[in-house]
């Protein structure tokens, strides 16, 4: 990258630059103009200098071409101007003011927002370098680096550049040019004071940058200090399970202070030095009127200089120390951003980078063939471990191998060797002939399938990250209406400016051949196919009975989600259970559902149609005093609170018991206990509304079946189904689309795909329910087909951060299953089952050799018994390969395998 | 049937009979009601034991496999309990326990179990009166065996 900022700024925006610059040379005679207009208007137009009388009248407008007068010997006039009297020229002159504040007006506006813009797009244009060379730095580059750091670097540091690079080149000239024009003239005035007044702002402009060279070290320091501190807090965030386990909270905290308290004291630093050095530019500044105050006037006294002159030369250095001082204030800027550009480009050269034809996406991916030959190779770290040392074999590329060996035995690092990863210290892994250092990532990403232990996902759905290997460049232009494709355009076109990247983010990446598929439909047949060989199908299954589908993008699956609605309560009466399902009916109280779903009798949409928001929704609140219940409610929440006080009283808090079944919070129970006493006392009419909403509350989680206090009986479940009926209407009435109510004819939008398939909650109390109904689910769903349809919906789960929302296992699986979509020639993995157990393991090492048949697979394998099932085994111990060959005759004769194999 | 009416039912349990209602009606209240019908296995021989029941309602047939097949060792009834064995001491289900027409139990899941027990002591004083009632029938049964 460019090491000078402002060269870097002058190659990108040089048109940009020179363009602003005119704009403000152009506004600068309007600028002047207005300056002077004022004392005209009061001058001219309110005393009436140059008036004879209230009638008389004057010339204005003339005007002459300039020099005209030297050249031709008499002035030529352009345009001769018109006369106005007294009244007129005020007039005039005040609404020429006018004209010219609304003129400068929109002339700074201009400027500002060009220099704005000028400056997002080179900062634009900044942060997408940076990225990119992210994007290229090798593997053991990024693992010294923090990720909080880096962030704050591109997204913090370069901040200030985008304000400071709109001001680069115009502050100076504009600064430059006035500070130069007030010195011709006091120089033109008087020399020897000009002189004085030079030598002033020499020493002005020699002193105080050097002074300003500590503060520019402290900030650079201050810099660095803040970046740690980002750094140090990611690492907090990332090491939260060490520290709660360890209890290292205080640790930290002292940590985090030594390093605030260093960020203190580098801050104070500058603030002490920063307002020192303005106090001295203020007194220089201020000793140049002493000088002429005292020299000038003693010149004056004694009759060598004249006192017009000298009160000529005061006035005009007025207009000196004011862009001195700004020009100081740029140059001080411009160190400051210099050294945060300095300091940040630093870190994003690294010795060895990718070079940007290795990215590029559109080289051709042939598929791979002949033989992976592995030549004396070795990888030494910067500790001078060998990892890998002299390795050399070949074998055919359609070859299933296993790497054998304990955990120092540098398996894993040759997986990354021969999948381009790392580059090694010495040696060539070739695949059919070509050096892997030499291809480009385009052939490597695509044809090799590698799998890291760590299996990373990203935070999107589960299917974004298993079609993540099919996505390498934009293969199909998005269907856009015009609107969008016009804004897509614009886009591009300030990409191109800010020299991002061209590529359509909303385009179709995925490369469905690469699967072997023609379009979406059979890439999700495939995607299930994988999924099951790596035994996540059921577990996408799963997903998708607790997910949703738009029934108006997808009628067809509605509809057919709605067959097997009556199916399932078909098949249950079929095998005489269906008393497990209690179906939603509107004109029966459901006892094992919540008092809030049975009033509600629907999925809300809205948070204020929430269970425990309820109690507050006006609407609801008013049909249940129609429906008669109001009263009713707070007796309810009265026996709940009771038995609550009662059943938990003795309790420490904090006990389990209070989370898992008590309907008010351990915190809270002292005060019920004196709210049940006094509203056994007093009624609970007597108390006030919000010991009343309290109480009236509670009711609204009970579920009759499983808390069983006996609080709903046949009075009470008629009032909550009129109320449920009063409520539908008000919504439907006022609030339409806040709550999708329960119909057996309809598809719910807002439920997910189970519960609209049972249309009824599960009984409580009948052993084994759970298991049954599941499995008539599935049974159900299965004889429908339906089960793709659900999976397709399992795949749109959001995976969370890292992956998180998904187990250890379950993220292996899906990191081989988004290895295996791609269909690479050489497929390898890096003890990419580590967390499975034994049985897991075995089916998965089975499926994946199957799916693989015919082309490669390298796996670094943790269980050195299961390396029966490959082609051939290699035995590595200490970086070295031992052994090679069928698993039978290595068996036999390596001592290592059999250590491992005893091992096991 | 209510929680009130569970209580009275576990007070009818010598287990329980001398703990606090205020207590059982807690211990209620945490565990779960589970119905089985005629033919469902509350428990079954060898597989691991996380809960034991309280039979508040029906009859059930202790079952154990032997070469020859089932055998039908004993017959359970309201107010036993059955399956404590198995959440005392980490063994498999030494029978299985088979429900003969609908039976109605309180499921007390091994964690409820033991915090009752370690919340009140009382709880746990009775299970060792009632286990040592047990152990003492055990020994006069094989004194009998012998004599």
């Amino acid at each position: 990258m460019e090491p000078n900022l402002f060269k870097y700024v002058w190659r990108h925006s040089k048109r940009d630059q020179l363009a602003i610059l005119l704009l403000v040379l152009v506004s600068l005679p309007f600028y002047f103009l207005s300056l002077n207009l004022p004392k005209q208007i009061v001058n001219e137009g309110i005393q009436g200098q140059g008036f004879e009388s209230i009638a008389d009248t004057t010339v204005h407008g003339r005007i002459e071409l300039p020099l005209s007068e030297t050249l031709f010997g008499e002035p030529l006039l352009l345009f001769e101007g018109f006369r106005l009297d007294q009244v007129d020229t005020l007039l005039f002159l005040s609404f020429a003011f006018l004209a010219l504040v609304c003129v400068n007006g929109v002339f700074k506006f201009v400027i500002n927002t060009s220099k704005g813009r000028l400056g997002e797009r080179m900062l634009r244009r900044l942060r997408y370098e940076l990225a990119d060379r992210l994007l290229r730095f090798r593997l053991g580059q990024l693992r010294r680096m923090k990720g909080p750091e880096v962030a704050t670097m591109i997204k913090d540091e370069v901040e200030p550049l985008g304000g400071f690079i709109g001001d680069a080149f115009v502050t100076p000239a504009f600064l430059g040019g006035q500070a130069i024009t007030a010195m011709v003239f006091i120089m033109s005035q008087s020399l020897w004071l000009g002189l004085v007044a030079g030598g002033i702002v020499l020493i002005q402009a020699l002193l105080i940058p050097r002074l300003r060279i500590p503060i520019l070290r402290l900030g650079k320091q201050r810099q660095l200090t803040a970046r740690q501190l980002a750094g140090r807090i990611g690492e907090v965030m990332d090491g939260a399970v060490e520290i709660h386990a360890n209890d290292g909270s205080n640790y930290e905290r002292a940590e985090l202070t030594s390093r605030l308290g260093r960020i203190f004291d580098i801050r104070f630093e500058i603030y002490q030095r920063k307002f020192f050095v303005k106090f001295l530019n203020n007194f220089l500044s201020q000793l140049t009127p002493f000088i002429f105050y005292l020299g000038g006037g003693l010149l004056a006294i004694y009759g060598q200089l004249d006192i017009g002159a000298l009160v000529a030369v005061i006035a005009a250095y007025k207009d000196l120390p004011g862009p001195i001082r700004d020009l100081i204030n740029w140059e001080q800027q411009r160190n400051d951003v210099q050294i945060k550009y300095d300091q940040v480009i630093e870190q994003f050269q690294p010795t060895d980078i990718l070079e940007p034809e290795r990215q590029d996406p559109e080289v051709a991916a042939a598929a791979l063939a002949g033989a992976v030959a592995v030549s004396s190779l070795s990888l030494i770290d910067d500790n001078n471990v060998r990892h890998v040392d002299a390795v050399t074999f070949e074998l055919p590329l359609d070859r299933h191998v296993a790497l054998v060996g304990d955990g120092t035995s540098g398996k894993d690092h040759l997986t990354l060797l021969v999948a381009g990863l790392f580059p090694p210290s010495s040696g060539k892994i070739r695949i059919g002939g070509t050096d892997v250092q030499d291809m480009p990532e385009a052939l490597l990403g695509r044809r090799i399938g590698y799998v890291d232990p760590s299996a990373y996902l990203f935070a999107t759905t589960l299917r974004d990250n298993l079609v993540y290997g099919l996505r390498h460049r934009p293969l199909r232009e998005a269907e856009q209406d015009p609107e969008a494709l016009e804004r897509w355009k614009a886009q591009l076109a300030e990409s191109r400016r800010a020299g991002n990247s061209l590529f359509h983010l909303e385009a179709d990446w995925t490369d469905y051949e690469a699967a072997g598929c023609s379009g979406p439909e059979e890439l999700l047949a495939r995607i299930l196919e994988i999924l099951e060989a790596v035994d996540l199908e059921e577990d996408v299954y799963r997903f998708g009975l607790n997910g949703a589908i738009d029934p108006a993008a997808q009628p067809d699956v509605a509809e057919r989600l709605l067959e097997a609605r009556d199916a399932l309560a078909r098949r249950l009466a079929d095998q005489d259970r269906e008393d497990l399902v209690v179906r939603f009916d509107a004109g029966r109280y459901n006892a094992n559902a919540s008092l809030a779903e049975n009033l509600l009798f629907g999925t809300p949409k809205r948070p204020d149609y929430a269970a425990e928001a309820l109690v507050d929704n006006a609407l609801v609140r008013d049909a249940l005093e129609r429906a008669g219940l109001s009263a009713l409610l707070g007796e309810k929440g009265l026996a709940i609170a009771r038995t609550m006080v009662e059943i938990f009283a003795d309790l420490p808090p904090g006990h389990p018991f209070f989370e898992q079944f008590s309907f008010i919070d351990a915190d809270d129970l002292p005060e019920f206990r004196q709210l049940v006493t006094r509203a056994e006392q007093r009624g609970i009419d007597q108390l006030p509304t919000e010991d009343r909403r309290r109480l009236k509350a509670l009711p609204f989680r009970y579920i009759e079946a499983r808390h069983r206090l006996g609080l709903v009986d046949d009075a009470f479940a008629a009032g909550v189904v009129e109320a449920r009926r009063l409520i539908a209407e008000a919504v439907r009435a006022k609030d339409p689309g806040a709550v999708e109510f329960y119909d057996a004819g309809t598809y719910n939008a807002a439920a997910s795909i189970l519960d609209n398939v049972l249309f009824g909650r599960l009984v409580y109390g009948q052993a084994g329910a759970e298991e049954a109904i599941g499995t008539a689910v599935r049974e159900t769903l299965d004889s429908l087909g339906l089960r793709p349809s659900v999976c397709a919906v399992g795949l749109d789960f959001e995976v969370g951060v890292g992956g998180k929302r998904l187990s250890a296992t379950q993220r292996q699986k899906a990191a081989i299953a988004r290895a295996l979509l791609k269909r690479p020639d050489l497929l390898v993995i890096n003890q990419a089952t580590a967390v499975m157990d034994g049985a897991t393991r075995a089916r998965l090492v089975a499926n994946i050799l199957a799916l693989c048949e015919g082309r490669g697979v390298i796996w670094a394998i943790e269980r050195a018994a299961l390396a029966e099932r490959f082609d051939t085994v290699l035995v590595m111990r200490a970086g070295r390969l031992l052994d090679q060959g069928g698993f039978a005759e290595v068996s036999e004769r390596s001592e290592d395998l059999k250590l491992l194999l005893a091992e096991d | 049937m209510s929680l009130d009416q569970e209580v009275a039912t576990l007070r009818r349990i010598p287990l329980f009979a001398n703990i606090d209602p205020a207590r059982l009606k807690l211990m209620a209240f945490a565990s779960q009601r589970m119905v089985f019908k005629d033919g469902q296995a509350l428990c079954r021989q060898g597989d691991a034991g996380d809960a034991a029941y309280i039979i508040i309602e029906g009859k059930a047939d202790v079952v154990i496999d032997t070469a020859d097949g089932p055998l039908r060792v004993a017959a359970v009834g309201s107010n036993d309990i059955v399956g404590e064995i198995a959440i005392l001491i980490d063994v498999p289900r030494t029978a299985t326990v088979q429900a003969t027409g609908e039976v109605v139990t309180l499921k007390i899941t091994k964690d409820l179990f033991f915090r009752m027990v370690s919340d009140f002591p009382e709880i746990a004083i009775e299970v060792m009166r009632v286990l040592a009632h047990r152990l003492e029938k055990t020994n006069e049964q094989l004194r009998e065996a012998r004599g």
